[in-house]
């Protein structure tokens, strides 16, 4: 059933995707633009680590993908509450995990195939890297979304309206962005801000992710990343699920 | 025994400015194939009590079941049995018609084929066949009803729960509106529980009348008894019955006919 019912799901938000096509386009342009004005300035840069700045660069691109697109998905669930939506599926017998994996499996697929374009596009600039650790680079990129999407559904469904919802993910977003060493590794930062870098999640999975990318799959990095990633999605789906289930609002 | 019985249901929201007793203890039981009509101004605890009973919201008090279900122990019981149409409707504006319609009929978990046989079907009933290819957002407010009341209906349910089904409908869509909730009971023996603020609705539409006013039930009976014993003669007009219930006036009239 909940095979079924996740499937369901996936495939309504699925075609709602493919009926928008430019926005999906639209979403990797940002990276894109990272890439190719941003990523010619490192080239020549001592960034404090093994490979080329492409290797450094492009796993936290990916990341930044996934955490400002992912984070805004909510958005779409508060329009569907306006018209009804939510409830109308809540009232039938449909699983409640389903509701929520339904759409995460949906966001993962979209920032996975935005990675995969990106991933081409730097191959063109100048990336080289094991294909493993390119794969690898992949599941890092669905289990942050699918965490990140889950919180924002959960947000959303708590938020009274898009107003109250936009500026707390955009300060989020942000923070965590800048926190976490998506552009630049935090072994360049000052004592202070590596140290508060380590209390953001996505430091570990940045940094597990740039040692797949040079091939080292058996790191200390490696294993704090896997176990961040794998914590935080646990936390994020249980706690989305439980929105679903009860949702007061 | 009833299809639908409540023992002090209540409902306490927290909100920032302290509890808000939305429904405060609805003692009710609804006969099988009844059109029950709950009657309340606005924030009397209309949707709230409707959202327990279809088990959108947990109670914080009492207990009640549906069809033999009970509401915390066997929600999924409940969901079987129950149909619910949300004042707000629940379609989605940019989907079609067929896709909604299928798309409900595989959420209670018919096959592919089923649900799109009855998809049709409901289509055919409620007069939605000519319609099921356009988008939602391209339906007129009385379209729009009937098809909110066919994703209702996908699963035959014992019981359905309209929450202020006429709101905002122009008197032709509210006449077959009413006519297609009698055609419900009569042929199907469907009990339907639905909410209005529209005396004139109430009326003319239900078996039975529940008052309800700031989250209780102030008053509950056959409209002509109601008129009886409140107003003192089987043809009084529900709006000096209701005065006497509640002991309040009828807000000033707005487009739409006679309103609480
Ligand atoms: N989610 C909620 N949070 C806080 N208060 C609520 C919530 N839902 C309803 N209320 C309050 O409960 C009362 C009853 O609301 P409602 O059941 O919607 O009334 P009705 O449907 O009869 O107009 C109102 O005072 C309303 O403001
Ligand atoms: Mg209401």
């Amino acid at each position: 059933m909940l095979l079924h019912d996740t499937a369901l799901i996936f495939g309504r938000y699925a075609r709602q995707t493919l009926r928008s096509r430019f926005a999906m386009l639209f979403g990797v342009l940002m990276p894109l633009l990272y890439l190719l004005f941003f990523g010619p300035l490192l080239t020549g840069l001592p960034l404090g680590s093994r490979g080329s700045s492409w290797q450094v660069l492009v796993p936290g691109l990916l990341l930044q993908l996934s955490l400002f697109g992912a984070s805004f998905s909510g958005f779409m669930i508060i329009l569907e509450k306006q018209s009804g939506v939510i409830e109308r599926m809540r009232v039938t017998p449909v699983s409640r995990l389903a509701l929520l994996l339904g759409r995460v499996l949906r966001d993962a697929a979209v920032f996975v195939f935005q990675a995969v374009l990106l991933v081409v596009a730097a191959l063109f600039m100048g990336l080289r890297a094991p294909l493993a650790g390119i794969l690898v680079g992949f599941v890092f990129v669905a289990l942050l979304t699918v965490s990140l999407a889950s919180l924002s559904y959960a947000l959303a469904m708590k938020a009274r309206s898009q107003h109250e919802f936009g500026p707390a993910v955009n300060a989020l977003t942000m923070a965590s962005m800048l926190l976490s060493g998506l552009m630049l590794p935090m072994s360049l930062a000052p004592g202070w801000l590596d140290l508060v870098s380590r209390f953001v999640p996505f430091r570990y999975l940045v940094d597990a992710m740039r040692d797949a990318y040079v091939g080292l799959y058996t790191t200390a990095s490696m294993l704090y990343g896997a176990l961040a990633a794998v914590a935080l999605t646990t936390l994020a789906v249980t706690v989305g699920t439980r929105v679903f289930r009860t949702a007061g609002a | 025994m009833p299809i639908i019985s409540t023992a002090g249901l209540a409902r306490t929201f927290q909100t920032k400015h302290g509890p808000v007793e939305a429904v405060r203890g609805i003692d009710l039981t609804v006969r099988s194939g009844e059109i029950l009509g709950f009657l309340g101004p606005n924030g009397a605890g209309k949707t709230t009590t409707l959202r327990m009973l279809t088990t959108l919201l947990p109670p914080t008090g009492g207990a009640a079941t549906v069809a033999g279900h009970d509401l915390v122990e066997d929600p999924a019981g409940v969901r079987r049995a129950c149909g619910y149409v949300a004042q707000s409707g629940g379609v989605d504006p940019q989907i079609t018609v067929r896709e909604e319609l299928v798309t409900q009929g595989r959420l209670y978990r018919l096959t592919k084929e089923q649900a799109v046989r009855r998809a049709e079907e409901l289509a055919h009933d409620l007069d939605l066949t000519e319609l099921l290819d356009r988008k939602c957002a391209a339906l007129s407010g009385g379209q729009r009803r009937r098809l909110d009341i066919a994703m209702a209906l996908t699963h035959r349910p014992r019981v359905l729960f309209l929450d202020e089904p006429t709101t905002g409908l122009d008197p032709g869509s509210r006449a077959d509106l009413w006519a297609l909730v009698r055609r419900l009971r009569d042929e199907h023996g469907t009990t339907v529980f639905l909410t209005t603020h529209y005396l004139d609705e109430a009326d003319a539409l239900s078996d039975r009348l529940v008052v309800v006013d700031d989250g209780r039930i102030v008053a509950d009976g056959t409209p002509s008894a109601l008129k009886l014993r409140y107003a003192g003669s089987i043809d009084a007009s529900l709006q000096d019955t209701f005065l006497a219930i509640t002991g309040r006036g009828p807000a000033p009239a707005d487009s739409t006919p006679v309103a609480v």
